[in-house]
This record gives structure tokens, C-alpha cells and sequence, in this order.
């Protein structure tokens, strides 16, 4: 009895000590920003890597996820006759839902695990050391770019996703189900509002960006530094952002369009 | 030159520290004097990296001082702190290569995130490193593409491109052939007295260690438990020093981890099965 009170409040102690250097580790990242921004190269690689390259898989899964809304939007709305909204079904769901929250997960999965991967990679063959032994701080110098630049490319790549989405849609809908073409665009266009529904699935995606890669960036800088942590650091960002992205999906649903 | 003054360059007194419930060092004194290449020598485990680390500022002591040219390395706010790491210069075992980076970008780095230096000159400050450690040849390499032994040497001109005060090797000897283990013992004693550096060696490599170095520290069991010039050590009566330094298998360190007495320990495996 009394080890298993003991163990749970290790547990519990352990928890709150790694969500008080994960908080503390964000409040550099932040302090970091500045030094990012004089120095746009650094920056412009990260872009390269954790942007550039998640773009074919956001661009392919961007494509099917659209069709299947194509197909599924158009089975239940040919019922009532309504298969003229199908434009604004597969908008309004891509660009309030599934844009911001597919993008984050996939994100998690490409560019979230390798940032991980990266960082505690490096802490383990001593380049974070070294580098902190040249007076240069690895916060400053590798992971602010890297949140950075997190930050900066979720937001795109949602709206990538999203804009794929409604071509692939379109593709499956007006191409090979005859809905008609006017109305795909036209009823989207009336119903899709900017404010409501544009701002708010990229506010989504701007938070999703921050959390995705901040556990990213923790995962690795917290890794135990052998190939085993380094694969256990791995797994847990993906876990624990996906878990994150869905949560925090819920919470800002609420928010957003609760009172509707 | 600071060089001149008599004072030595680190100094510490009374260091403990633990690592959780083991204490590493129990009330450690050291000097280190400059100009010279004192050694910090004793079995694995005793914790000589961690002292490395402890002048470093990346370890807070227990208790205790550590003085670095007069300054207080655990009381330094983390500006000061950097301010003194760009004049120490830290060979890693592992040379902690950023793998991304080919060799000549290795030793810009440093170079590049401190200073402001115009492309040429920089070019010519990262070749003048090169050639100090005979790899000029090899700047466009990528890490991956080098030996343990060059890239040690690559780590090693990198961490002199600022041009330090006092240099710090952590087991420069280890893993390496003969040939290289030459080259890193010629280049600790030059570099030491072309460039007036001061150099702290942590090693378990004796003849080496001993061939180099002008002070010796011996650690054990978190104490300093014999130092002197390399000669008064070998004519030292302690039997500790005696037993590291000719690597006798027993001695004050024994052969055998502390365990129950064996007869025992055998005859309950016996009793166990037949029971």
C-alpha cells in the first residue's frame, strides 16, 4: 500500500517536474525569437526542412481527404436533394476542421518526430554540450529557429491542405458525381465566411503549430541521451502532440462556435 | 600577459558534489597554473570529466569554490558565464562535430557566432587551425568522413579558433591508434606552448598522460589522493600511486568488486539445492 502511494507520488512529482521544464524551456524559446529574426538564413533552413519538406504528404493527404468528403458529402445530401451544398460542406469542414487538425497530426508525424529526433540526437553525441562550451546557446542557435519556423509553416500547410481539399472535392463531386460546378463555387462562396470560419481554422492552426512543435523541441532537448531515449522522446511527441492537437481541437471548437 | 601573473588560473577549494545519493567529489583542492599542462589522472568512474564540466560552469558544485582567472564560475549570471566560455576552450571525447556542418564550417563556427570577422579573414583564421592540426587538406569533408583520431583534430581547431586562455581535454588519448595518439600528445604540448595556452588533461592513459603533462593530479574515491611533477609521483611511496601508475590489477583499488565472502556465497547455492 504504502510503496503504491509511494510510486504514484513519484509519478506525480516526475510529471509536474517535466511540465515545469517543458514551460521553462518555452519561456527561452520565446526569448530566443528575437535572435532568430536577425538572423533569417537560420530561419529560412528550418522553413526548408520542417515546411518544405512536409508538403507532398500534406498535398496528397489534402487530395483524398477532400474526395472522401466529395463522395460521403454527396451520398448523405443527394437524399434531400441538396447536393448543391456540397461546396460548402467540404469547405466548411476542411477549413474549420479538418485543415487545421489532419495538418497538425500529420505534422506531428513528418516534421514533429524528426525535429526530435534531431535535438536528441545532438544532445547525445555532446553537440548541444559543445556548442554551450563555444559560449553559444543551443536554444538561441537550434531550437528557437526550429519553433519558428513550426510556427510560421502550420499555418500554410493547413491552408494547403484546405485548398487541396476543396479541389479534390470538386474533383469528385462536380467531376465524377455531375453536382453542378456554378453551385459548387457560388454556395461556397455565400457560406464560407472570413472571420467566422477562415480566421478561426487558422487561429486553430497557429496553436496547433506552437504546441506541435514546442513538445517536439522538449522531447528531444529532454531525451535520456542514449538510442533508446532517443526512440522513446520520439514516439512520445507523437503521441502526446496528436493526444494535444485532438484536446486542444475540442477546447477551441467550444470556444469558437459553442454559441452558435 | 595574464600569462606573467603568479596566480594560478583555476583554483578550487573544497568541492563537493553528488550526483544523485553518490558523492562524486568530497572536498576536492586543486590548482591549475598557467602556462602549464597539468593532468587530471585516476580510474574511470572517479569523476574527472565531471570536474571538466564543473570549471565549464555546466555543473553547479555542492559546496565549495571554483575560481576561474579570478572569477567565481558558479556565482556567474549566464552573460558572465558565456563571456568566460569564449575564452575556454573544451575538447569533448565524442569532438562533438556538428554533423551537419563539413569541417571548415566546423571551425567557422565559432568564429561566426561571436565575431564579425570579414569572409576573407575569417577564411584565413579557419585555415591557420586547420594547418595547426595537419588537416588543412581535409576542410571539405563531412564528419562522417573522418576518423576518430581527425576528428578529434578537427574538435581540437575548433576549439582554439577564439583563441582561448586555457584549453580542457577530456580523454584526448582514449579509443585511439598509435599513430594518432602521437599526433594529440605532440599537439597538446605545442599548442600549450606556441599559443601560451594553459591546458587541464583528464586521463586514464598513463604514459601519455605522464609524457606531457608538468603537475599531476591523482583522484579517487571523490579525493585527491596524490599530485606532484610526473618524477615525484613515480617516486612517490603511496601505494596508490604506485598501483595506477604501473597498472597493477590489485592494490589499494581492488581486484574484486566489494561482495559477500565467496566460500559462503558458494556454499548457499549449494545449500539452496539441496534443499
Amino acid at each position: 500500500m504504502l510503496n503504491a502511494l509511494q510510486q504514484l507520488g513519484r509519478t506525480a512529482l516526475g510529471f509536474f517536474e517535466r511540465l515545469g521544464r517543458g514551460h521553462i524551456l518555452f519561456y527561452y524559446l520565446l526569448l530566443g525569437i528575437p535572435s532568430v529574426l536577425v538572423r533569417p538564413r537560420l530561419l529560412l533552413q528550418q522553413l526548408f526542412s520542417v515546411g518544405v519538406l512536409s508538403l507532398l504528404i500534406i498535398l496528397v493527404s489534402g487530395f483524398f481527404v477532400g474526395m472522401v468528403l466529395g463522395l460521403q458529402g454527396y451520398n448523405t445530401l443527394v437524399d434531400f436533394g441538396a447536393e448543391e451544398s456540397l461546396g460548402t460542406v467540404v469547405a466548411l469542414t476542411l477549413v474549420r476542421e479538418l485543415g487545421p487538425v489532419v495538418t497538425a497530426l500529420l505534422f506531428a508525424g513528418r516534421a514533429g518526430s524528426a525535429l526530435t529526433a534531431e535535438i536528441g540526437l545532438m544532445k547525445a553525441t555532446e553537440q548541444l554540450s559543445g556548442m554551450e562550451m563555444m559560449a553559444v546557446d543551443p536554444i538561441k542557435r537550434v531550437m528557437a529557429p526550429r519553433f519558428l519556423a513550426g510556427f510560421i509553416s502550420m499555418p500554410l500547410l493547413a491552408a494547403i491542405f484546405s485548398a487541396v481539399g476543396v479541389i479534390g472535392g470538386y474533383f469528385v463531386g462536380v467531376g465524377l458525381l455531375g453536382v453542378d460546378e456554378g453551385a459548387y463555387w457560388s454556395q461556397m462562396q455565400a457560406k464560407v465566411d472570413l472571420h467566422d470560419d477562415i480566421y478561426n481554422g487558422v487561429i486553430k492552426s497557429l496553436v496547433f503549430g506552437v504546441v506541435v512543435t514546442w513538445i517536439a523541441i522538449f522531447e528531444g532537448n529532454d531525451a535520456v541521451p542514449t538510442s533508446e531515449g532517443v526512440s522513446r522522446a520520439t514516439t512520445r511527441t507523437v503521441v502526446h502532440s496528436s493526444l494535444a492537437v485532438l484536446g486542444l481541437d475540442f477546447i477551441l471548437t467550444a470556444l469558437m462556435f459553442g454559441d452558435n | 600577459m595574464s600569462q606573467h601573473d603568479a596566480s594560478p588560473l583555476v583554483e578550487i577549494r573544497g568541492l563537493r558534489f553528488a550526483r544523485g545519493n553518490r558523492l562524486i567529489f568530497d572536498g576536492i583542492d586543486l590548482d591549475i597554473p598557467r602556462g602549464k599542462i597539468t593532468a587530471i589522472m585516476g580510474p574511470s568512474g572517479t569523476g574527472k570529466t565531471t570536474l571538466l564540466k564543473l570549471i565549464g560552469g555546466q555543473l553547479r558544485p555542492l559546496e565549495g569554490t571554483i575560481r576561474v582567472d579570478g572569477e567565481e564560475v558558479p556565482r556567474l549570471s549566464r552573460v558572465q558565464l558565456y563571456e568566460l566560455r569564449k575564452r575556454m576552450g573544451f575538447l569533448f571525447q565524442s569532438g562533438a562535430l556538428l554533423t551537419d556542418l563539413d569541417v571548415y564550417e566546423n571551425v567557422a563556427f565559432p568564429l561566426r557566432e561571436h565575431t564579425n570577422l570579414p569572409e576573407p579573414m575569417l577564411r584565413d583564421l579557419v585555415l591557420m587551425k586547420l594547418q595547426a592540426v595537419g588537416l588543412r587538406g581535409a576542410r571539405h569533408l563531412m564528419p562522417s568522413e573522418l576518423s576518430g583520431g581527425m576528428a578529434r583534430r578537427v574538435a581540437l581547431a575548433r576549439a582554439i579558433a577564439l583563441d582561448p586562455m586555457m584549453m580542457m581535454y577530456d580523454e584526448p588519448f582514449t579509443g585511439q591508434d598509435p599513430i594518432s595518439m602521437g599526433v594529440l600528445v605532440k599537439l597538446i604540448r605545442t599548442l600549450n606552448d606556441a599559443l601560451g595556452l594553459s591546458s587541464i588533461v583528464v586521463s586514464h592513459d598513463v604514459g601519455e598522460t605522464v609524457a606531457i603533462s608538468d603537475y599531476i593530479y591523482l583522484l579517487s574515491g571523490g579525493k585527491v589522493v596524490g599530485q606532484g611533477t610526473p618524477d615525484e609521483l613515480g617516486r612517490s611511496d603511496s601505494a596508490w600511486a604506485q598501483q595506477f601508475l604501473r597498472g597493477l590489477p590489485d592494490g589499494p583499488v581492488p581486484f574484486h568488486y566489494s561482495a559477500d565472502d565467496y566460500a559462503e556465497d558458494l556454499l548457499l547455492g549449494t545449500e539452496a539445492g539441496r534443499g
